[in-house]
């Protein structure tokens, strides 16, 4: 009796030397360490051996410099201030077409490495790190679909040579304003046809005739979901440029962009780079009227009026020459005569064409550089927060042409070489299709991280060891027998975080903690139970089989119930919340083989199909 | 045979004391009650918004100092404190009008703090939350534990019977109102993970009413003989030292955790410890007392057809 047949045994064994090996890689340190990435191709061998002289050359001690699968490159320091010396050392070396990231990187031996085992992904506030929440402006996207439409439609007007009096939108709907019905209608069906998206009707009021144009619903939700995406392919590409390894940017909902960056220290420049809108446009410079007429109010038709950084006043031309979407590259420098920063830019066919049009007709001519940046801000106002959009434009550099320039080009007036860095940056990643709002921000300085997991760690080991010594002292043998399965379920509980690499936080360890404390529950019921069954008069043996048997379907309806408590948490959770519930969930399944399978096997070898005079519980 | 007990085979008329229990429930339900509708909670900053700044200073600073320097340009609404030691230094600052209210304002305190101080500070961390975050945070916390409650409802209901399913629920509500009016009264803050502890609250002390409730279950179909009050009796005190035990080691890895894992996760290891010790209570005196007086009777628990045999208690 109490015996398992043999292949329950190896299967019991082969799932908890599974689970060992998994959780192997966590035992092994973690190294500080730099990843090298070559903006297009592999790192060479070459570069790698420059790296390493250069790391010499500055007394930088290297722990290694290996060749990664990806073709990047990893060097490993002892100790993280060599680490950030090594950083600056690699400013120094490495040219362009390099970039190069602050990471932690685990030493593993090759033979783990070759099994492709990983040990658990730490989340921010274990490893240090930015984290933020962006909001993205959906409305805004809309508004900015209708205002094309709206330039579009008169473009399309204009040409077909059909008098409107106004082409404007309002509260989601396009208007077009005409005076008399046989306009209306030839305009309606050249519309219709047009711009198959938009709803089209007519109707007059107050003796005018409009056409009507709004969005259908899905045509909107395509809106939203295009700027959603292609926000995050524009963080992902200011990110890059950051040079963070691992960072993770994914959309969260229906508006909503989460990015974390592992490592990453300077939350302000982050912030900045992310919600930056900055970009340019080129413009004539309207020297036809006078400056003095458009302050008093008189701004005349196809201008208007800017400022320049020194606050002087300059009427510009209402045509756009080229926009920042059309300039295809862009480089941070110095100007070669005055010494000043400079972005030099590279623009796409149609834009190169049209600047080589316009600055051949206007040789001699003064052309203006706007810099334009937008912000979106929540105010509260009676207690409902209200998006707020704030832009600013102003004008950095006003020169004339001297010859006419088409696809390259440089453009001067920035205040310092930092703010040519990021425009450069903000150039080439693309612009936002929509504005953004940070909306939350958890940033965890790398010490911190470290003090985390250190409490983290020693109030598991403590309160574990707790658990054990009550177990042991509690009910002898079959407690070292609910010790010993304890121990396996944390081992497997590493494991199983390790092999779906879901990322552990504190409260995910305080989730590992809470289920070290619940794990004995099953254990305890199944001892309480043995116990009742010795003292109704039960042989050791029948003891044994009745209490697991009996307590079996307790076990598992309290387990589910808190299984149903940890699916809520995980799908309403956000953040720290869904931490706890994954290792909540994760501890339950693993806490139910090792309590009842696993201390089972271990209780049949110790008493199974032997005579037993008493039990040691 | 000799082996540590906690408890005899106990006798304990607990199901007697159901009327007292439920007055001291009931009065302190309403207490509990009265405290959330009119003193409401300490929300923290993941629900109310606003920014939390922790810094390390290398050598002991003054707070009024801080206080000062944030004053001076215009940032009133700082509290500023010592975080363990007089090097560490917590700031926090409630949700700002107008261009305050973006996260920006983190990076202007440590740049205003950095330039006013005499070494480096290092920046441990910063908390931003919007204020249209907080607020669905809020939303979301109800809404987590109003659909916990009934997926536990309907599980209980489909593997027991309803009026267990009403008691257990009712045990559960007693838990959780006892849990958020402590954090309430005492006005303690409350966060997120104080939340995800509410949570798992629910789903411990469930876990405790499920036991006793499995074993009225199991003595329902073997003894023949006994009422009602008797079997649930004999029930809960059979179960009674595997209560305590389990709760008892629950308890001491929370303690360890509350003492030892640190400020972050403090607020969320007080929440489970609360919850811990009232589930256990309203486990013995709530959850079963509740299914009793809806009327649970013998006929209600037999297995349909298999008479006499114990049969698995698979539904």
């Amino acid at each position: 009796m109490n015996q398992y047949p043999l292949w329950k045994n190896l299967l019991i064994l082969a799932v908890i030397l599974f689970g060992l090996v998994l959780a192997l890689p966590n035992l092994f340190p973690q190294d500080p360490a730099i990843e090298v990435k070559a903006e297009s191709g592999e790192v060479s061998a070459a570069t790698r051996a420059a790296i390493a002289a250069a790391m010499e050359n500055a007394a930088v001690p290297v722990k290694a410099i290996e060749a990664r699968e990806n073709g990047r490159a990893l060097i490993r320091f002892t100790k993280p201030s060599d680490q950030l010396r090594g950083q600056a050392t690699l400013d120094r070396t490495l040219g362009e077409g390099f970039q190069h990231a602050l990471t932690q990187s685990p030493d593993l031996p090759g033979w783990v490495e070759a099994l492709g085992l990983q040990p658990m992904f730490l989340g921010l506030d274990l490893r240090g790190g930015i984290h933020v929440l962006i909001d993205v402006d959906m409305e805004a996207a809309v508004t900015q679909a209708l205002e094309r439409y709206t330039g579009d439609i008169r473009t399309l007007l204009r040409n077909d040579r059909i008098r409107y009096l106004t082409v404007g939108h309002e509260e989601g709907r396009i208007q077009v304003r005409f005076r008399e019905e046989p306009l209306r209608d030839e305009a309606a069906k050249l519309i219709r046809r047009e711009f198959r998206d938009l709803e089209i009707t007519t109707g007059s009021q107050a003796g005018d005739y409009y056409v009507y144009g709004i969005l259908p619903p899905a045509k909107q939700e395509e809106i939203k979901d295009f700027a959603l995406q292609q926000n995050i392919t524009t963080l992902r590409n200011r990110v890059n440029a950051l040079g963070v390894a691992e960072p993770i940017i994914q959309r969260q909902g229906e508006r909503r962009i989460i990015v974390q960056l592992p490592g990453a220290q300077d939350p302000a420049r982050l912030k900045d780079l992310l919600g930056a809108t900055a970009t340019l446009e080129y413009r004539l410079v309207d020297t036809e009227h006078s400056v003095q007429d458009a302050l008093d109010g008189r701004v005349p038709v196809g201008a208007a009026l800017y400022y320049e950084r020194n606050g002087q006043p300059i009427l510009l031309k209402r045509r756009v020459i080229v926009t920042g979407d059309q300039i295809t590259s862009a480089a941070a420098g110095f100007d070669q005569q005055s010494g000043s920063p400079m972005v030099s830019v590279s623009l796409d066919g149609q834009g190169a064409r049209q600047m080589r049009r316009v600055t051949t007709e206007n040789v001699g001519k003064p052309m203006a550089v706007v810099f334009i940046e937008s912000r979106t801000l929540t105010r509260i106002v009676d207690g409902e927060p209200v998006k707020e959009r704030v832009r600013s434009e102003e004008v950095i550099s006003v020169a004339n042409i001297l010859e006419p320039f088409g696809r390259r080009f440089q453009t001067t007036g920035l205040d310092s070489s930092e703010e040519a860095h990021t425009l450069a940056l903000l150039l080439r990643a693309g612009a936002l299709a929509a504005p953004i709002e940070i909306v939350e921000e958890r940033t965890i300085g790398p010490s911190l991280g470290q003090d985390n997991i250190d409490q983290g760690f020693r109030s598991v080991l403590i309160g574990l060891a707790l658990v054990v010594i009550f177990m042991a002292l509690y009910y002898r043998i079959f407690g070292l027998v609910a010790d010993l399965v304890l121990v396996v379920n944390l081992v497997m509980i590493v494991a199983v975080l390790s092999l779906l690499q879901a990322t552990l936080t504190m409260p995910g360890i305080a989730g590992i903690v809470l289920t070290v404390g619940m794990a004995v529950d099953a254990n305890v019921l199944i001892f309480e139970r043995i116990r009742e069954e010795i003292r109704n008069g039960s042989t050791p043996q029948a003891s044994i089989h009745a209490g697991y048997d009996k307590a079996l379907s307790t076990i598992v309806d309290a387990n589910v119930t808190t299984l149903i408590a940890a699916i809520v948490l995980f799908s309403f959770g956000t953040g720290p919340v869904k931490g706890f519930a994954v290792t909540l969930f994760i501890g339950i399944l693993t806490s139910m083989f090792t309590a009842i399978l696993g201390s089972r096997a271990l209780i049949n070898l110790i008493y199974g199909g032997r005579r037993v005079k008493r039990l040691a519980i | 045979m000799a082996h540590a007990q906690i408890l005899k085979e106990s006798n304990i008329d607990f199901l007697g004391q159901r009327r007292i229990a439920a007055m001291v429930s009931g009065g302190l339900m309403v207490i509990c009650l009265l405290s959330i509708l009119f003193r409401g909670f300490n929300f923290g900053l993941d629900f109310t918004g606003g920014t939390v700044i922790e810094l390390g200073y290398e050598q002991p600073v003054e707070v009024t100092e801080i206080t000062a320097t944030l004053a001076n340009e215009g940032i009133i609404d700082a509290t500023v404190q010592y975080f363990g030691s007089n090097r560490d230094i917590l700031i926090r600052i409630a949700p700002q009008e107008g261009e305050e209210a973006s996260a920006k304002l983190s990076d202007r305190v440590f740049q205003l703090l950095s330039a006013n101080a005499e070494t480096a500070i290092e920046l441990r961390r910063v908390e931003f939350v919007g204020p249209q975050v907080g607020e669905e945070l809020r939303e979301q916390g109800g809404l987590a534990v109003l659909f916990a409650l009934i997926g536990i409802l309907i599980y209980v209901a489909l593997r027991f019977e309803w009026r267990f399913a009403v008691g257990a629920v009712a045990a559960l509500m007693h838990d959780v109102l006892f849990t958020l009016g402590m954090f309430s009264i005492f006005y303690i803050p409350f966060d997120l993970t104080v939340l995800a502890a509410v949570l798992a609250v629910i789903g411990y002390s469930l876990n405790d009413t499920i036991v006793i409730f499995d074993r009225i279950r199991e003595n329902f179909r073997k003894m023949r003989k006994g009422t009602v009050i008797e079997i649930s009796n004999r029930s809960v005190n059979q179960t009674l030292s595997r209560t305590i035990i389990t709760s008892g080691t629950t308890l001491l890895v929370l303690l360890a955790l509350y003492f030892l894992g640190g400020e972050a996760i403090a607020g969320f290891s007080l929440a489970l410890i609360i919850g811990v010790l009232v589930g256990t209570y309203s486990t013995i005196y709530i959850a079963t007392a509740a299914a009793v007086w809806l009327g649970v009777s013998r006929t209600d628990l037999l297995p349909p057809e298999k008479e006499g045999k114990v049969v698995d208690n698979r539904p």
